[in-house]
């Protein structure tokens, strides 16, 4: 470990390159399925293998996803568009050469704005996002001499998403995944998922001294399956080179690989063994132009995105910063909050239902929002009632809301009525319980009145068990103050 | 009756008066005869006798289609579903293609009988059809001599009788150089009329699919069956196909240039050019318009084109490396002596210097340098060409600098490919062009002459060469 007082002599610099697998239901040349997780080599077409004689045809779609995945990040969209060849060979490569762009790249600039955990806010610029085609996958079998390679994933498209060398540490390359994340699932053109390979990421990680004009030499780190990966990758990368400055040593330019066993990188190439990928126009596909019209139609079919919402929620419906975090964390959940609202004014009540109640039940159950069986407009009713003193929060949550998770379809009201749980606010049915509490309690009674004032609560207990939980609690405490007064 | 053309047979066929059995057997007697002139790799015998009399079945029924009667070779870089195709290579031993290419199906949709596989320079890169790794096709007119290439194969099964046509490919020349070789009617397309699914690419922006005929109209409607937008082929025209058949007719007086650059070639050959001059007189006489017109960039032509087309190429023979399919060195100990030895065994001597040359000039230092820069001189060449072409209805020049060549006369590869000098212009500007044959010199060794005209104008091209033909 490097002493803070070293480390505090460096500067970390990091550009990320993450990869996300497109969710088309075809692959971005060839019309074979990308679902993921098939027999191996079942994916496959004479066209994905390169087989002699066939050509790439482009599907529009994938332009379509990277076009929002531009617009999202605030990107310039190029109009005019080639394809460009980016030669090297390698097994799980099949025509040996991958399809990308390479000179023009379908959105450039941009940015990712992200909220550090110290409430800081900033903004990482993107260089580019490009469109290009998935390599095979190799697989080592342990014990076997050789290699087999399942094309399954050969030519499912991806976007890579370059950012600049913007970013200065660990937990900010951390932030700006899980932004990307997020987006790309508002945007349903990723899902996501590190485990499975639909989104990675390379991090391109050097070090300089504080107040130095040049970044130092950069090493690429690659081989992170999850974000946690990505920022220990990133800290034990940066640490490492500190220390070899401070002895003295210089730093190579290498690509090494992530260890995640150890934590620990080990170089796989130097810039010298680097291929040459004699990258030149993709002569079997047209250049594409993205047309004003097309574009507009795209912009048009842009969903609300997580940003936008956050600054809505807050404005709009006047909810806390960190509840607008939460309800803006998944599109589902957005969405099942701003449906609510559109059924009831008591914005804070949907929000804290959602982040209470709601959340609980999902994460218990393991299921996602788009699986919860209450629909927006009961949840509502609920809300409603528990705002108009019909029944109160505590027996709404606990009571009501499991029996509407087994009912959905039953209205809040009926529920209630079913359960006989609506509250009473009939002073002439409460009186009467107090009295009996009073009455059975003498000595507690003299308690109070000589200046236990804490006893209140335990005469609110007995009234509302004697009262089934119905008696309305707000009423139920002024009655009893004034009893007891 | 003359089986040498589609034209002069379809009435016969179509009244029952020759059946495609009859004709079918008629070629494969032929194929047997001229067997020493090595031109067909694989002769699917059995299959061209069912297909034919299912055809035959379809004529009684009055649902053949438009080539019922035509017997087709196909340049064994042309994608046959169930059938081997190998580029005339070692490197796709026992290689099978799993589909059909547009072009060859559109003509099987038409009935056409596809008769074999034909021998051509590997991966259509050479001059002369002796760069196969199944020896050299030999011409019909004199065995000692080449056929030209690449498509030689295709081009001698016309010559020589052995199918009603044939189907090559055209990168730099390789339909009209070996057609003037052989004297038979050669046309390359142009560039992007035909799909190019399902042709074993050499170097994409220049590739093009061509017949092989022994006349006019069986070019015209070859063309006129495969031409046209395809779903499979992002850069095919979408242009719509003229009826070319319909176009042979020729009235008027049209505007001829011929480049003096090429006539005052160094390596052409005096026979060659009297029969080109004496084409230029026949127009003059005929009250044509025939004016010189100065072409100084010729000599960028040759160097240009085969930079370009060698660095496509080492990018698009990438694919065989003997992991996926074709042949695979056994004397590998890791992964990169399996690519080493692969290649180094599977691809001949042409393709090797070719792949080397061209990764050379897409190489990071040299890029801008030979890349970048011949792709600046294609477009100048282009240019100037289409500009030609804007003030002149046809440019008319020697197909080939001489008449076909002994087999081993040129062991240089640079003579080799100066045989190409006067068809890459027409290549590199994409523009329509066609050999037809204009006589032959003392020893009986065909002339070609080529006829150049802008883009999409193959219907004036071929009404202003039938008129050439007849005529002449």
């Amino acid at each position: 470990m490097v002493d803070k007082e070293i480390r505090d002599k460096y500067t970390i610099v990091v550009g990320l390159e993450v990869h996300a697998q497109l969710l088309t239901n075809s692959k971005i040349f060839a019309t074979d399925s990308t679902q993921y997780g098939e027999a191996p080599n079942t994916n496959i077409s004479a066209i994905t293998l390169g087989h002699p004689g066939t050509l790439p045809k482009l599907n529009k779609k994938v332009v379509v996803y990277a076009i929002k995945m531009g617009l999202a990040c605030g990107c310039e969209i190029s109009r005019y568009n080639i394809f460009d060849r980016k030669n090297y060979f390698y097994p799980d490569l099949p025509k040996g050469y991958q399809i990308t762009q390479d000179k023009t790249p379908i959105c450039l600039g941009g940015g990712i704005p992200i909220k550090l955990g110290n409430g800081v806010r900033k903004t990482i610029k993107l260089n580019r996002i490009h469109l290009e085609e998935d390599a095979g996958k190799s697989m080592h079998l342990e014990g076997q001499t050789e290699t087999l390679v399942d094309f399954n994933r050969a030519g499912v498209p991806l976007v890579e998403i370059v950012t600049e060398p913007d970013i200065r540490s660990s937990e900010e390359a951390y932030a700006v995944l899980t932004e990307i994340r997020k987006l790309v699932k508002y945007l349903e053109i990723c899902d996501g998922n590190m485990e499975e390979g639909s989104l990675r990421c390379d991090a391109n990680v050097s070090v300089m001294r504080k107040g130095a004009q040049e970044y130092g030499k950069k090493v690429e780190v690659k081989n992170m399956n999850s974000f946690r990966n990505v920022q220990r990758a990133i800290d034990h990368e940066a640490e490492r080179q500190i220390l070899l400055l401070e002895k003295g040593h210089a730093i190579l330019s290498e690509t090494r690989t992530f260890d995640a066993d150890t934590g620990t990188t080990a170089a796989i190439r130097t810039k010298e063994e680097l291929n040459d990928y004699r990258y030149f126009p993709e002569p079997d596909l047209c250049p594409f132009v993205v047309s004003d019209q097309w574009l507009e139609e795209i912009s048009a079919a842009m969903p609300s995105l997580p940003q936008e919402l956050y600054q809505k929620f807050v404005e709009r419906y006047e909810l806390p910063e960190y509840d607008a975090e939460v309800l803006t964390d998944t599109k589902e959940i957005a969405a099942y909050f701003e449906a609510i609202c559109l059924q009831t004014q008591h914005y804070k009540s949907a929000s804290n239902w959602i982040m209470g109640p709601v959340k609980s039940f999902l994460n218990e159950s393991g299921i996602t929002m788009d699986q919860f069986p209450i629909s927006p407009d009961r949840l509502a009713e609920l809300i409603d009632l528990v705002a108009a003193d019909k029944v109160s929060f505590a027996i709404a949550s606990q009571k009501v809301f499991p029996y509407l998770l087994q009912h959905p379809q039953m209205p809040a009201a009926q529920a209630i009525e079913k359960l006989n749980l609506k509250q009473d606010s009939n002073t002439d049915n409460i009186k009467p319980l107090i009295a009996e509490v009073l009455a059975d309690f003498p000595q507690k009674v003299q308690e109070y009145r000589q200046g236990k004032k804490g006893l209140l609560g335990m005469f609110m207990g007995e009234v509302m068990k004697r009262s089934k939980g119905k008696a309305n609690p707000k009423i139920a405490n002024e009655l009893l103050r004034k009893e007891l007064s | 009756m003359d089986l040498r053309s589609f034209s002069a047979i379809h009435e016969h066929v179509k009244n029952g008066r020759i059946s495609c059995k009859e004709i079918v057997d008629h070629y494969l007697s032929i194929i047997e005869q001229k067997s020493h002139l090595n031109v067909f790799l694989e002769v699917y015998e059995g299959e061209a006798k069912a297909r034919a009399e299912e055809i035959d079945q379809k004529i009684q029924q009055g649902k053949a289609g438009r080539l019922a009667g035509m017997v087709l070779g196909l340049k064994d870089v042309l994608c046959y579903k169930g059938h081997h195709v190998q580029a005339g290579s070692k490197i796709l031993d026992n290689f099978q293609s799993q589909f059909t290419g547009t072009a060859v199906q559109r003509l099987l949709d038409e009935d056409a009988i596809i008769i074999g596989r034909q021998n051509c320079d590997e991966f259509a890169m050479g001059s002369s059809t002796e760069n196969s790794a199944f020896g050299p096709t030999r011409n019909d007119a004199n065995p000692e001599h080449v056929p030209g290439g690449s498509s030689g194969g295709s081009a001698v099964s016309v010559q020589a009788g052995m199918c009603t046509a044939a189907i090559g490919s055209d990168t730099g020349g390789s339909v009209r150089q070996p057609a003037a070789f052989c004297g038979v009617v050669g046309l390359k397309p142009t560039y992007s009329r035909v799909s190019r699914y399902g042709l074993i690419a050499y170097a994409s922006s220049f590739d093009i699919i061509g017949p092989f005929t022994n006349n006019m109209e069986d070019s015209a409607l070859l063309l006129e069956v495969m031409a046209g937008a395809d779903d499979f082929d992002s850069t095919v025209s979408h242009q719509e196909v003229p009826r070319y058949t319909q176009s042979l007719q020729f009235n008027g007086k049209v505007r001829v240039a011929y480049l003096k650059e090429t006539l005052e070639s160094e390596g052409l050959h005096p026979e060659v050019k009297s029969k080109t001059l004496e084409t230029l007189q026949f127009l003059q006489q005929e009250g044509h318009t025939v004016e010189a017109v100065d072409f100084p960039l010729l000599r960028y032509v040759l160097p240009t084109y085969y930079l370009l087309t060698m660095a496509e190429a080492s990018s698009n023979l990438s694919r065989y490396d003997g992991v996926k399919y074709g042949y695979r060195s056994f004397q590998t100990a890791n992964m990169e002596s399996m690519y080493k030895k692969t290649r180094t065994e599977g691809f001949g001597e042409e393709v090797k210097r070719r792949i080397m040359l061209g990764t050379f000039v897409l190489s990071a230092s040299y890029y801008d340098a030979y890349y970048t820069k011949a792709q600046k001189v294609r477009k100048l060449l282009a240019d100037a060409t289409r500009k030609i072409l804007k003030e002149y209805d046809f440019i008319v020049l020697p197909t080939t600098p001489t008449p076909a060549f002994k087999l081993g006369e040129h062991s240089n590869p640079l003579e080799m490919y100066l045989a190409d000098l006067f068809t890459v212009q027409a290549s590199i500007a994409g523009v329509p062009a066609i050999s037809i044959p204009n006589g032959t010199d003392v020893h009986g060794l065909p002339i070609g002459l080529q006829v150049i005209t802008d883009l999409f104008q193959e219907d004036k091209l071929f009404g202003f060469s039938q008129y050439l033909l007849e005529n002449k």
